[in-house]
């Protein structure tokens, strides 16, 4: 089973969730996979032993300027405008490659090979029972969503795996949360929370995921996060109150199951209620 | 030789767009005789990236030899150079002003980009 814990809004609270629900299932062979490339921070709590580490490319293209006719194939079919046939000579702006590999496969005078340009760095390691994957996304680097597919390929059949997803709705959170079989919204009940819980939630209906949602700071606010789930027909999974000592743990990096005993509870019960939607769908 | 000036529209009295990959239009006129050869549209303008490259590819593709603009980012500029285009900044209200200034001899050739990249963008352009 895939569970992914995302949130349009950033800052409410998903690798909270991620790494408290983790922890209190204390199941073996469950995987977490924090999956925000960009500002990975699971970690901080789990603290894992890492084993692997690798750097993770993708590949770009190079071109033979011996057999180039300067045809101008390469840019008409690269859909990211990342290559310009100047008369006799083709400019190669890698930073907008997705290396999806259409230059070097239309290319007709096969004059185009590809080498690996690196994105970021792969890390797997254990936090006790837990098997932990991450991604750091190098600096300046836009291209995320090749580096998030490589850290997913540490979810395996009939086991569980949470995801820890960026935050927002472009092309990193789609990357994470596809092939999962359920998504936690984290939100907050304030305008911002609202706002992006709806930009969310359409995009996981739209790529055909079961959602439901999670309010943190749920004393807070006003109650429209709450009417708006009531209206979508959005299960309110948990609620979460303000409490200023949660706070401390977290600054602190300690999860909060660690802390208070009847979070474990909480997240077994939240778990299998989602485990109940996706029986028959679980892979 | 063949000049292109950026603009919003068709013909010498177009007005004249900032932008170089994202000008919607590029009006190629011969500056000797002041007539428009031609005006074509730039495909490019919308694109989510690269626009810069891919309208000095197009301007190559028209035989070109210099561009008139307002703005050119470091892309745009680097595959403008490499395709031999000499780029001038300093687009008037419309072309046929801006092809008049040119005559002037007043416009000078850029050495460097005059803005970042993705400056062409404007807000909200993909909401």
């Amino acid at each position: 089973m895939r569970l992914a814990v995302a949130s349009g809004k950033g800052g409410t609270g998903k690798t909270t969730v991620a790494v408290n629900l983790a922890l209190a299932l204390r199941q073996k062979n469950l995987t977490l996979l924090d999956c925000d490339v960009e500002e990975p921070n699971a970690h901080l709590f789990l603290k894992p032993v890492f084993y692997f580490t690798k750097e993770v490319g993708i590949p770009v293209p190079r071109i033979d300027f011996a057999r180039c006719t300067f045809c101008g194939r390469c840019s008409e079919v690269c859909a990211f405008n990342a290559l310009a046939v100047l008369k006799d000579q083709v400019l190669v702006f890698e930073e907008l490659c997705h290396g999806c590999g259409s230059c070097a496969y239309f290319c007709p005078e096969r004059a185009i090979s590809e080498h690996e340009r690196p994105i970021g760095i792969l890390e797997r390691g254990n936090a006790g029972n837990i098997k932990f994957g991450h991604g750091r996304l190098n600096p300046g680097e836009a291209m995320s969503p090749p580096l998030i597919n490589e850290v997913k390929k540490m979810c395996r059949p009939g086991l569980i795996t949470i995801i820890d997803a960026p935050p927002g709705t472009s092309c990193p959170v789609v990357s994470a949360v596809s092939d999962c079989d359920y998504c936690i919204l984290v939100t907050e009940p304030t305008s911002f929370g609202l706002h992006d819980l709806d930009l969310v939630s359409r995009m996981v209906k739209k790529m055909g995921v079961q959602a439901g949602v999670v309010i943190n700071r749920s004393d807070l606010g006003d109650d429209r996060v709450e009417d708006y789930c009531r209206d979508k027909g959005l299960p309110v999974l948990q609620k979460i109150p303000f409490d200023r000592e949660l706070a401390e743990y977290q600054a602190r990096g300690e999860p909060i199951v660690k802390h208070r005993p009847s979070w474990h509870d909480y997240f077994e019960k939240m778990f299998y209620r989602i485990a109940e939607k996706c029986e028959g769908v679980s892979r | 030789m063949k000049i292109a000036i950026c603009a919003q529209g068709e013909g010498l009295n177009a007005k004249t767009d900032r932008r170089f990959g994202r000008s919607p239009y590029f009006v190629l006129v011969d500056p000797d005789h002041e007539t428009v050869l031609e005006s074509i549209r730039n495909e490019n303008a919308d694109a989510p990236g690269g626009a810069g490259p891919q309208s000095a590819q197009l301007l190559s593709e028209h035989d070109v030899g210099a561009v008139i603009t307002g703005n050119v980012g470091p892309k745009a500029k680097q595959a403008l150079q490499a395709a031999g285009i000499v780029i001038y900044t300093g687009v008037q209200d419309t072309v046929g002003d801006t092809i008049k200034e040119f005559m002037k001899g007043v416009l000078k050739p850029l050495s460097g980009a005059t803005v970042p990249g993705h400056s062409g963008i404007q807000k909200g352009q993909w909401r």
